[in-house]
C-alpha cells in the first residue's frame, strides 16, 4: 500500500531512501539542500532500519566515506548544493575511475562561488561533462516534481549497481523546498550482510572469503595497457547507458512547430508557457531530458525535421543549449533563454522569448549576429 | 478547477503555515496541490511568501506571475503583488498596517481584520486562520471539513486540541470579512 504525503522535495527523497533500504549517508549541511540531512537525523534513521546518517566534518570527508562504504557493496548515498558539489568532484572522479556504486544528489543554488541560496540550473556543465578530472560521466537523473524527487532514489540505485558507477540526482532550490503531493513506496528491507556478499562479493570488499582473490578497489593503474583498458571498459557502461537507459518525456510534441526543450524546474515552468502557447493557437512542444546523461540526441535529432526552431529554456546562461545545438546539427535554429541570479522566470517570460527569439526571427536571424542570450 | 494563489506577509505572521494546511486541505479532497515558498534571505525578517495552486488537474507551473487570488498580510505585499492579480480575480487583505490600500477597480477587494479578530480571541497566533476563513467565504474551494482534517494530519497530536480554536477563527473570519471599494479619486490616481 502506497502513503500519500505533503512533502518537501528535499524531504521526500530523505523518505524515498530510508524506504529503499540504503545503507548509508554522509553529508554535510548546505542551503538550499538542508532539509535532506535534518530529515534523515530526526527521523533516527539507526533506529528505524539500522541506516546510518552522519554529518561529515566537510563536503570532502563525506565524498570519502562514501567511497570507502561504496566500496563494501553497501547502498550509500550523499547530498548538497553547488560549492559543496564542487567540493566532492575529485572524490566522484575516484569513484568513476574505482567502478564504484554510488549516489549523489546535488539541489543546485545559484553560482559561480558561493553565489546565492535561491534556485539555477547553473550545474550542467559540471554535471553532464566531467566536474571532476580524467575521462568518465555520471549517469543524470532531473527530477521535475516531488513525486520523483522520491521515484527517483530507488531508479538511482538499481542504475548505480547496474553499472557499478556513481549516479547523480541533478534536482534545484525549487524542486527541493516546494511541496507536492507524493506517493511514497513501502519500506524495502535493507540487503543482509550475506546478500551484499551474493550480490557484490565478486568486487566488493566484503571480507575475507575463501577460495576467492582479493578484491582490491582502486583507481590506479599505473601501466598504460590496462588503465587504457579500463577507460574502455568506462566507456562501454556509457555506450550501453545510451542504449539501455536513456529517459525523457515528450509533452504535446505530436504536432508541434515549435519545440522548448527544458529539464527539472525549467521543464515544469515551460510547460505552463505551452500551455499558454497553445491557447493563443501556436503549436509548441516541450521534450524533457529526464536523464541530462544520456542525453535524448536522437529524439532532437527527428524532431528537427518536424520543427522551425527551438528553445532551451534553463535557470543559467546556456549550457545544455549546446548539446541541443549539437544533437539537431544546426538543422533548425536553436536559442537558449534563462534566468541567472536565482531568479525564476515566469511561464510568460518563457512565451515571450519563445514568440522573440524563435517564432518571429526565423526570417531575420541569419542576417544578425547572435545576441547575447541572457535577459 | 484551478485556483492559484499567492499569500504574503511578514515572517511569522503563518504565512507559510497557512499555506500548507490550504495545501493539505486540497489533498484531503483529492486534488492536485502545490506550495512554493519564498526562500532565503527574505524569510529572515522580511517579507514572506508562497504560491500555492490547487487543481483537478495536474499542475505544470509551481512558480507564477499571476494569481487567481493575493492574500495580503502587509503594505511591502500590497505594494508587490496588488498588480500581479488577475483582472477579475481576488485580493484579500487586512488592512492593519496598511498606509496605502489597493486602488485596482478590475478584482474584486475584501478586508478582513485579522489581526484585531485574532487578539479579541485572545490568541494573537490564530490570525492566520481568520483571514483564511475570510478567503474560504469569498472561494470556498475547501471544504470546512476538510481544512479541519488537514489540520488534523499535518500538525503533531500535541497540538490537537488546538483545532477547536483554529475551526472558531475560520469562522469568524467567515463571518467578518467585507467588500472593499475603491474610491474614485483614488482609482483615477
Amino acid at each position: 500500500m502506497s502513503e500519500l504525503k505533503l512533502m518537501k522535495g528535499n524531504e521526500a527523497l530523505a523518505e524515498a531512501a530510508i524506504r529503499a533500504g540504503v545503507d548509508a549517508y554522509f553529508g554535510y549541511p548546505i542551503t538550499p539542500q538542508t532539509e535532506l540531512i535534518e530529515y534523515l537525523m530526526n527521523e533516527q534513521t539507526e533506529k528505524r532500519t539500522g541506516m546510518v546518517c552522519l554529518q561529515a566534518e566537510s563536503e570532502i570527508a563525506a565524498i570519502n566515506m562514501v567511497y570507502g562504504a561504496a566500496s563494501t557493496g553497501k547502498k550509500v548515498f550523499t547530498s548538497s548544493s553547488s560549492p559543496g558539489i564542487s567540493l566532492k568532484q575529485e572524490g566522484i572522479s575516484y569513484l568513476a575511475g574505482a567502478e564504484l556504486p554510488a549516489v549523489i544528489v546535488n539541489v543546485v543554488r545559484g553560482g559561480p562561488g558561493l553565489g546565492t541560496i535561491q534556485p539555477s540550473q547553473a550545474d550542467y556543465f559540471q554535471s553532464v561533462k566531467g566536474g571532476g578530472h580524467g575521462d568518465y560521466k555520471l549517469y543524470v537523473l532531473a527530477p521535475s516534481s516531488v513525486q520523483e524527487m522520491s521515484d527517483f532514489v530507488e531508479d538511482a540505485f538499481d542504475i548505480a549497481f547496474k553499472y557499478r558507477a556513481p549516479v547523480l540526482i541533478l534536482s534545484d532550490g525549487l524542486i527541493g523546498q516546494m511541496m507536492e503531493k507524493v506517493k511514497l513506496k513501502p519500506q524495502k528491507k535493507r540487503r543482509t550482510d550475506e546478500e551484499v556478499i551474493k550480490e557484490c562479493g565478486s568486487w566488493a570488499t566484503t571480507g575475507k572469503t575463501k577460495n576467492r582473490e582479493r578484491n582490491i578497489i582502486t583507481s590506479l593503474d599505473l601501466q598504460s595497457e590496462k588503465m587504457e583498458a579500463r577507460v574502455h571498459r568506462l566507456m562501454k557502461k556509457y555506450e550501453q547507458m545510451e542504449k539501455e537507459d536513456l529517459r525523457f518525456e515528450k509533452i504535446q510534441c505530436d504536432d508541434a512547430e515549435y519545440l522548448i526543450v527544458a529539464y527539472g524546474s525549467s521543464a515544469r515552468i515551460s510547460q505552463k508557457a505551452v500551455e499558454m502557447a497553445r491557447a493563443k493557437g501556436i503549436k509548441v512542444g516541450l521534450l524533457r531530458p529526464i536523464t541530462l546523461f544520456p542525453f535524448p540526441k536522437k529524439q532532437l535529432f527527428k524532431l528537427a525535421d518536424q520543427v522551425k526552431g527551438m528553445l532551451s529554456v534553463e535557470l543559467n546562461a546556456g549550457q545544455m543549449v549546446e548539446d541541443v545545438r549539437l544533437s539537431v546539427e544546426f538543422k533548425v535554429p536553436v536559442e537558449h533563454f534563462g534566468r541567472t541570479g536565482g531568479i525564476i522566470h515566469t511561464p510568460e517570460e518563457i512565451l515571450e522569448a519563445l514568440e522573440q527569439k524563435i517564432i518571429n526571427n526565423g526570417t531575420i536571424r541569419h542576417h544578425k549576429t547572435r545576441e547575447s542570450s541572457i535577459l | 478547477m484551478t485556483e492559484e494563489i499567492i499569500i504574503a506577509g511578514f515572517g511569522g505572521q503563518g504565512v507559510l503555515s497557512m499555506g500548507k494546511i490550504l495545501a493539505y486541505s486540497g489533498i484531503m479532497q483529492d486534488e492536485e496541490v502545490s506550495w512554493m515558498p519564498s526562500y532565503g534571505p527574505e524569510m529572515r525578517g522580511g517579507t514572506a511568501n508562497v504560491t500555492v495552486i490547487l487543481s483537478d488537474e495536474k499542475i505544470s507551473s509551481p512558480y507564477l506571475k499571476v494569481f487567481d487570488t493575493a492574500i495580503i498580510l502587509n503594505q511591502q505585499s500590497m505594494d508587490k503583488f496588488e498588480e500581479s492579480v488577475k483582472p477579475g480575480g481576488v485580493l484579500v487583505y487586512d488592512p492593519n498596517g496598511i498606509t496605502h490600500h489597493p486602488t485596482r477597480t478590475d478584482i474584486e477587494i475584501f478586508q478582513i481584520e485579522g489581526n484585531k479578530l485574532a487578539v479579541k480571541m485572545g490568541n494573537k497566533q490564530i490570525f492566520n486562520m481568520v483571514v483564511m476563513g475570510a478567503f474560504l467565504k469569498i472561494k470556498p474551494i475547501v471544504k470546512l471539513e476538510n481544512v479541519l482534517a488537514g489540520l488534523k494530519k499535518s500538525l503533531p497530536e500535541r497540538y490537537h486540541h488546538l483545532i477547536p480554536l483554529n475551526k472558531e477563527a475560520l469562522k469568524i473570519g467567515m463571518d467578518n470579512v467585507t467588500p472593499f471599494k475603491v474610491a474614485n479619486q483614488v482609482a483615477h490616481n
